[in-house]
């Protein structure tokens, strides 16, 4: 019988006969990520921890990144709490501040392979369909239970087919396509479903499937996942993995719906205030001032998305009436940022460099914005309120994008200046 | 039972600022901010037994329980809604709060209306007029009547250790 990505991947493991699109499962996640809200999450079962002990010391990963270093006595007590908690029960994978933002960290240590099945207390968590994982976000009390027993209860989902044909032009990124996807899809247009990513996928470098994957859950969907090919193999290859068995839908596996887009027509483009799926094109906008603009999370804070930016800012100078922030995804990425001379062109353009991790993102510390002010930020939400002041405005837009806008202060589409 | 009427696609930043996140998390704390972004009176008027009646894709974003928390510790009967966004619908099993999808009664609902929910025969009445819609399924039920998952999974584990 032919199967979809996910029909396959949770037959496997459930080792049964079939799974098919609306059967409730019962499964074991080989991995079970958190971050700083590990802290609330213990809590919640710390006596039933203390009486029936962690199903397994090797589940859990936890990753301190949303508001490191401790912005206020109640963040430190948090964070010492989770270090507290991982010493005592022997947690195997645990990294302390700078090491990166969660998803990024994931990736980068292996610690997801082709064809697992991951959960995390954190609706990203979708990033690992860029490895070809099932990967899916669930919440705070989800997470708890999961410590205690190592299982939950899933609904196998049915699947979007998503066919990208041609190549990105110039000047034009993997966001540019993520976010014409989730204009054209909308930001309930994959409620309760998978995406799987098919056709000409090879162009695409693995830092590119990580920002369309880490954005399929501004669609709603549970999962978006590319294939297992060469580019794959080379990331795997580089943290040490060898063995993999990834796991792909059959060519005539039934899809909820099909969906194509030419690589060769998106342009340039920025989700406006304040909704995700309110995507335009920079065209549109140009000229629109801008106070702050932020590159960095895990949906573009590689080096290769902090290389594209120095590109255009090296030599220049971040234009007066703006200001640049950089968080780099991870340490690792920071480190080859900085052997190439990306950081130092960007930090000489007039940038401010921020330690790895989440940063501005969720407008909790660092890059707070004050009433009537506006950012153009390489995250993926921009959600009123998100990034600390409900009276502000968050564009979302490529690495290009926001470099080519702060060295103008203005939006200015990055073909302008490359 | 009195009505909240929200739209489609409201997020979880709206449901609770994202900026309290690692400050509040018990139901005490989270009530001030409750919807604090999208209706400011709702945290001091909300009354148990109250129901909220909303558009699609509801509580899409982040993973945040703390909406769900503050709705049940408020005593919210039900949310009668289009759509819900999938981590935010299983969040809400996983507390025992219950969430109904019923896109006719969302769009039958005039204000003033008088709305009577019939959560175990499964039939909402709005203005006199009656909607169904389907039963849960027996996964969830376990959960919810356990009180929330929690609940449910001691329940699972105790005899494991006798
Ligand atoms: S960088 Fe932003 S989106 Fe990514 S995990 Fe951190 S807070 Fe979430």
């Amino acid at each position: 019988m032919s199967e979809t990505f996910v029909q396959k991947v949770l037959r496997k493991r459930l080792g049964v006969e079939s799974a098919q699109p609306g059967q409730i499962v019962t499964v074991k996640p080989d991995r079970l990520l958190m971050h700083d809200n590990a802290s609330a999450i213990i809590e919640k079962v710390k006596s039933d921890i203390d009486r029936f002990g962690i199903v397994d010391p090797d589940l859990p990963v936890i990753v301190l990144d949303h508001v490191i270093p401790a912005s206020d006595e109640k963040t430190a007590i948090n964070h010492r709490r989770i270090r507290e908690f991982v010493r005592k029960h022997g947690i195997r994978h645990f990294f302390d501040i700078g090491e990166g933002v969660c998803h990024q960290v994931m990736f980068e240590k292996g610690l997801v392979l082709p064809g697992d099945l991951v959960l995390g207390s954190d609706s990203h968590t979708c990033s690992y369909g860029a490895v070809n994982a099932f990967s899916t976000g669930i919440d705070r009390t989800e997470a708890a239970a999961l410590l205690l027993t190592g299982e939950t209860w899933l609904k196998v989902p049915h699947t979007m087919k998503i066919m990208l044909e041609g190549g990105l032009s110039k000047g034009v990124y993997a966001k540019d396509l993520v976010l014409t996807m989730i204009g054209t899809i909308h930001s309930d247009g994959a409620s309760y479903r998978c995406i799987e990513f098919h056709g000409d996928i090879g162009g695409l470098s693995i830092s590119d499937r990580f920002t369309i994957s880490n954005m399929g859950v501004e669609m709603d969907s549970k999962g978006a996942v590319f294939p297992v090919d060469e580019v794959t193999r080379e990331h795997l290859d580089t943290a040490g993995i060898e063995d993999v068995s990834p796991v792909w839908a059959d060519p005539d596996a039934n899809y909820w719906s099909v969906h194509e887009f030419d690589m060769g027509d998106v342009v340039p483009v920025v989700s406006a205030p304040h909704k995700v799926d309110n995507v335009k094109p920079v065209s549109e906008l140009t000229g629109l001032h801008f106070d702050q603009c932020f590159l960095g999370t895990c949906t573009n804070g590689r080096h290769e998305d902090l290389k594209v930016a120095a590109r255009i800012l090296s030599g220049e100078r971040v234009h007066p009436s703006t200001r640049l922030i950089i968080a780099p995804a991870s340490r690792s990425e920071l480190v080859k940022a900085m052997a190439d001379g990306t950081i130092s062109g960007l930090l000489e353009a007039g940038g401010v460099l921020l330690p790895p991790g989440c940063g501005p993102c969720l407008g909790a510390h660092q890059g707070v914005m004050a009433p009537g002010e506006r950012t153009i930020s390489t995250s993926n939400r921009n959600f009123k309120g998100r990034m600390g002041c409900k009276e502000a405005e968050i564009y979302l837009a490529s690495p290009a994008t926001v470099a080519a806008t702060a060295l103008r202060g203005e939006l200015t589409d990055p073909i302008e200046v490359i | 039972m009195r009505v909240w009427r929200y739209g489609d696609n409201v997020n979880t930043d709206m449901l609770f600022p994202g900026k309290y996140t690692y400050t509040c998390s018990k139901p005490e704390e989270i009530m001030p901010h409750l919807l604090e972004d999208l209706d400011p009176d709702f945290s001091s008027g909300v009354k148990k037994g109250d129901l909220l009646l909303v558009g699609s894709n509801f509580g899409c974003g982040s993973s945040r329980e703390q909406p769900v928390l503050g709705l049940k510790h408020a005593g919210i009967e039900a949310i009668i809604g289009r759509s819900f966004a999938r981590i935010f619908y299983r969040a809400a099993i996983n507390q025992g709060l219950i969430l109904i999808e019923c896109p006719s009664a969302v769009d039958a609902y005039k204000d003033g209306d008088e709305v009577i929910l019939d959560i175990g025969s499964g039939r909402i009445e709005i203005g006199g007029e009656e909607h169904r819609f389907p039963p849960l399924p027996d996964a969830v039920l376990a959960i919810r009547d356990s009180g929330g998952l929690l609940e449910y999974t001691r329940k699972r584990l105790e005899p494991r250790k006798g």
